[in-house]
């Protein structure tokens, strides 16, 4: 019988090794997997590499993780926000290295990864300096631009309910980078606010199906960051 | 030079803007309004047309804030604040969502601006200041991939001065990617040739719009 529903946070994560790449879902506080991200600290693996859009907000999550200085590098679109000062303070002291990525290439990346292509040529940052260095082409007439996927070990992705083949269902648009990132990482970690049983989703409203996400973690509906 | 107001001429405040770009959004339009004054638009989208707004991080359909109290966190604009959905609005990932941004399905991009240069290249998302953290989120997306790309800005920086030139010395965001400028002084399109006049408020000649943004500004 498959069964990827895990008792608690801590059986999820227990075999993440230091200097792992950790996918971790949300746009800002929405879809931010606090439980899983508080889970990671209490575990205790270091030299992370964090893939994530904004490099954390206030005192939890992303912010909480690199406070306790577990992460060595973030790959992100938009770290600089009115309450990321613990993201601020490390980069500014030169501790944490910043890939800064658009993101819609951010996406793009991860879903290549997790769609088993190796690039895809893009418009998007073409003469900028975040494109230095990369390889372009010429096609119909416009400049693009090469990027290589994103593949992680972990992904930490916080869905509305879950089964026990790790079908999943996401609220709103705590969606966002859930989807991507489930497919892009060797083991994906879906916290749910609901397990149902097999069925209970309708086939048709599946968002994430089962095959992408190896585990799945009962968290109680967690008080999101403002 | 002075960015006080000028005794011929006043500079339009930011709702005048805001509703001066609404009224050239056309019926059945899909939409995205980028952070900051790009927003405003949505306050004065005319009602009699149906626009639909695409927000980054996964709405189509987005609508406006709850009222106080409705506020659900899952549910946020791409500037991170409580929004709403209207009937018939979506979620859905965020590479579906870049898909659309990216791959020409958008009608209109709205983006603010600290330059735009006569060739079209807009710089938005980096002073280039050491020390400043640098953060693009969906800038460059948006600069490159709707059918349209408009900026909405003020005329003049703080410091007086005008965000329109002959290039961009802020580093960029998009080469050759804006459509069409929206500043408190002036509409321009602009062309192969640069810009180009479409209207400018009262009282303000394009000799006058010339010598204040010190590029070249053609007549319509």
């Amino acid at each position: 019988m498959i069964n990827k529903i895990f008792p608690t946070i801590a059986d999820a994560l227990a075999d993440v090794r230091d200097g792992a790449t950790i996918m971790i879902g949300g746009f800002g506080g929405a879809g931010m997997p606090v439980a899983l991200v508080d889970g990671l600290i209490a575990q205790g693996a270091r030299d992370l590499t964090i893939v994530a859009n904004n490099a954390g907000n206030g005192e939890t999550g992303i912010a909480a993780l690199l406070a306790a200085g577990k992460v060595r590098k973030v790959i992100c679109s938009f770290p600089r926000q009115s309450d990321s000062h613990h993201f601020d303070a490390l980069y500014r002291a030169g501790k944490v290295e910043l890939e800064l990525v658009p993101q819609g290439n951010l996406a793009e990346r991860i879903r290549a990864a997790g769609a088993g292509i190796g690039g895809f040529f893009t418009r998007v940052g073409f003469g900028t300096e975040l494109a230095k260095g990369k390889e372009v082409r010429e096609i119909d007439g416009h400049m693009y631009v090469y990027e290589t996927p994103i593949r992680a070990d972990f992904a930490l992705v916080k869905a509305e309910q879950g089964d026990r083949w790790g079908n999943l269902t996401f609220s709103k648009s705590a969606r966002n980078f859930g989807p991507v990132m489930a497919m892009a990482a060797s083991v994906a970690v879906a916290s749910v606010h609901k397990i149902v049983t097999l069925g209970e989703i309708e086939p048709e409203h599946v968002v994430t199906p089962g095959i992408f996400v190896q585990r799945v973690v009962l968290v109680e509906q967690e008080a999101l960051a403002t | 030079m002075s960015t006080t107001t000028s005794p011929t001429y006043q500079r339009l405040t930011r709702d005048q803007l805001a509703a001066r770009i609404a009224q050239d959004v056309p019926e059945g339009a899909y939409v995205n309004l980028g952070i900051g004054m790009p927003t405003l638009v949505a306050n004065h989208l005319p009602l009699h047309r149906e626009i639909v707004l695409q927000s980054e991080n996964g709405i189509l359909g987005m609508g406006p804030a709850p009222t106080p109290g409705q506020e659900d966190l899952d549910l946020i604009n791409a500037g991170k604040s409580p929004v709403t959905l209207v009937a018939g609005g979506s979620y859905f990932d965020s590479a579906e969502s870049f898909a659309m941004m990216r791959g020409g399905h958008l009608d209109i991009s709205v983006l603010g601006a600290f330059q735009v240069a006569a060739n079209g290249d807009l710089a938005n998302w980096h002073t280039g200041r050491a020390g400043d953290i640098p953060a693009v989120g969906g800038a460059m997306d948006l600069a490159v991939g709707a059918k349209q790309t408009w900026v909405m800005m003020e005329h003049f920086t703080h410091q007086g001065a005008s965000k329109i030139v002959s290039a961009c010395s802020y580093p960029l965001t998009g080469v050759r990617c804006v459509t069409r400028v929206y500043t408190d002084l002036a509409v321009m399109d602009i062309t192969p040739d640069g810009f180009l006049l479409v209207e400018a408020v009262a009282g303000l000649t394009i000799d006058e719009l010339q010598r204040v943004s010190g590029v070249p500004i053609a007549a319509a």
